[in-house]
């Protein structure tokens, strides 16, 4: 029956809210902190945001330099 | 079923009350003192040319020299990104692929789209071939995206709004993982392979433990469908991006949104996104042909990758942060440093 189907799909998401209800928490500041400062000890081996030198690069062509 | 009804708003109001207790700061204010990254300029290095119709995937194998793409050309091909050449070229059965997957192990590549199912191909047959392996069939609505844990396990998402963890030697479904009110779209996997996000038409994201299959937490927000979803570096957060135009961070232990990155100038939709090494970058792929580049502590623009005369419709940065491969409709790929 449709509505017993009902009753049960709601019954499922009352349980699901009250596990999602339950979960521990961190403080906003304490998530932000963490975040900021893995980027931080990460920024140096980021070579999107650092750059890559031309040598190291295993993407840019490396041509002799010709002298007309 | 009224009072069951009732029950929910009581638990929905009670999370969004909970959530606000945490929240004695903001990401903003805690990154106030921090200076906005310089201008990034990634240039074209490579443009993979082969495929005859729209890309509509790809992904990084890991040693970060090889990629799998999916085009609706019906193939699969194998990319060496640094002498472009195609190592393989699979023809596919079912044209009408969505998305592709690189096994960590670089053994196998799997795709799947309008056919509902997972098909999974060994590169390193015997006879060196590559045949399908598996077909993993069970879903009953489009494979949106999928993503092995070993060679023995991938995950994957659908339009019949679940997802599926998936026994690649006996062809099984392990557990499902259902919770979404509308077709999933996107999955990504935690760093440690214990949890799984994945973001769905019901504009929500929602984080899964993988062997308990259920669903831990879930995030809103959104006011369109969710088409992309990846796990911050760390494991500890969650960016989304969505047709409503926006990426989102969301913190998976302070259970709440902690920033938008939008601009009043970013009209289309958000198809692809992924972060950069160290988190700082998110790069994200939209309808408009072009990506954009955000200072992910900051929420500002700080770069566009133009250089597609189509939708960008996938985009990945390699393990080791050393490039990212855009894919597009207009059927190439481009890796850009």
């Amino acid at each position: 029956m449709s509505t017993t189907n009902n009753i049960a799909q709601a019954r499922k998401l009352v349980e699901q809210l009250r596990i999602e209800a339950g979960i521990e928490r961190i403080k906003v500041s304490k998530a932000a902190a963490d975040l900021m400062s893995y980027c931080e000890q990460h920024a140096r081996t980021d070579p999107l945001l650092v750059g890559v030198p031309t040598s190291d690069n295993p993407f840019k062509d490396k041509k002799p330099c010709i002298i007309l | 079923m009224e009072e069951l009804r009732k029950e929910m708003e009581n638990l929905k109001d009670q999370i969004t009350a909970v959530r606000k207790t945490f929240q004695d700061s903001t990401l903003q204010e805690a990154a106030a003192g921090v200076t906005v990254v310089g201008r990034v300029q990634l240039k074209t290095r490579k443009t993979l040319r082969g495929h005859l119709a729209k890309i509509y995937a790809m992904h990084w194998g890991t040693d970060s020299t090889l990629c799998v793409s999916a085009s609706q050309d019906g193939k699969l091909i194998v990319w060496d990104t640094i002498t472009t050449n195609k190592v393989n070229a699979i023809p596919l059965k079912s044209s009408w692929v969505m998305t592709c997957a690189y096994a960590p192990s670089g053994n196998l590549v799997a795709c799947g789209g309008l056919d509902n199912m997972c098909s999974i191909y060994n590169l390193k047959g015997k006879d060196g071939n590559v045949k399908v392996m598996r077909e993993l069939a069970a879903h009953t609505g489009y494979l949106s995206c999928c993503r092995f844990l070993s060679d023995t396990e991938i995950i994957t998402s659908s339009g019949d709004c679940t997802c599926v963890l998936w026994d690649i030697e006996t062809g099984t479904q392990k557990m499902v993982f259902a919770g979404h009110q509308g077709d999933a779209m996107s999955l990504g996997v935690s760093p440690d392979f214990k949890f799984f996000i994945s973001g769905a038409c019901d504009f929500t994201a929602k984080l899964w433990d993988i062997r308990e299959a259920e669903c831990r937490q879930t995030f809103g927000g959104h006011e369109s469908d969710i088409n992309a979803i990846g796990f911050f570096p760390n494991g500890n957060a969650v960016i989304t991006g969505s047709d409503d135009a926006t990426c989102k961070l969301y913190d998976l232990r302070a259970d709440q949104e902690l920033l938008t990155y939008q601009d009043p100038s970013i009209m289309c939709g958000v198809t692809s996104l992924a972060p950069s090494k160290s988190g700082r970058l998110l790069l994200a792929g939209h309808d408009d042909f072009n990506v954009n580049i955000w200072d992910m502590l900051k929420a500002e623009r700080v770069g566009v990758l133009a250089g597609h005369d189509n939708r960008v419709s996938c985009i990945g940065v390699s393990s080791d942060g050393m490039a990212c491969c855009t894919g597009s409709w207009d059927s190439f790929l481009k890796i850009w440093n």
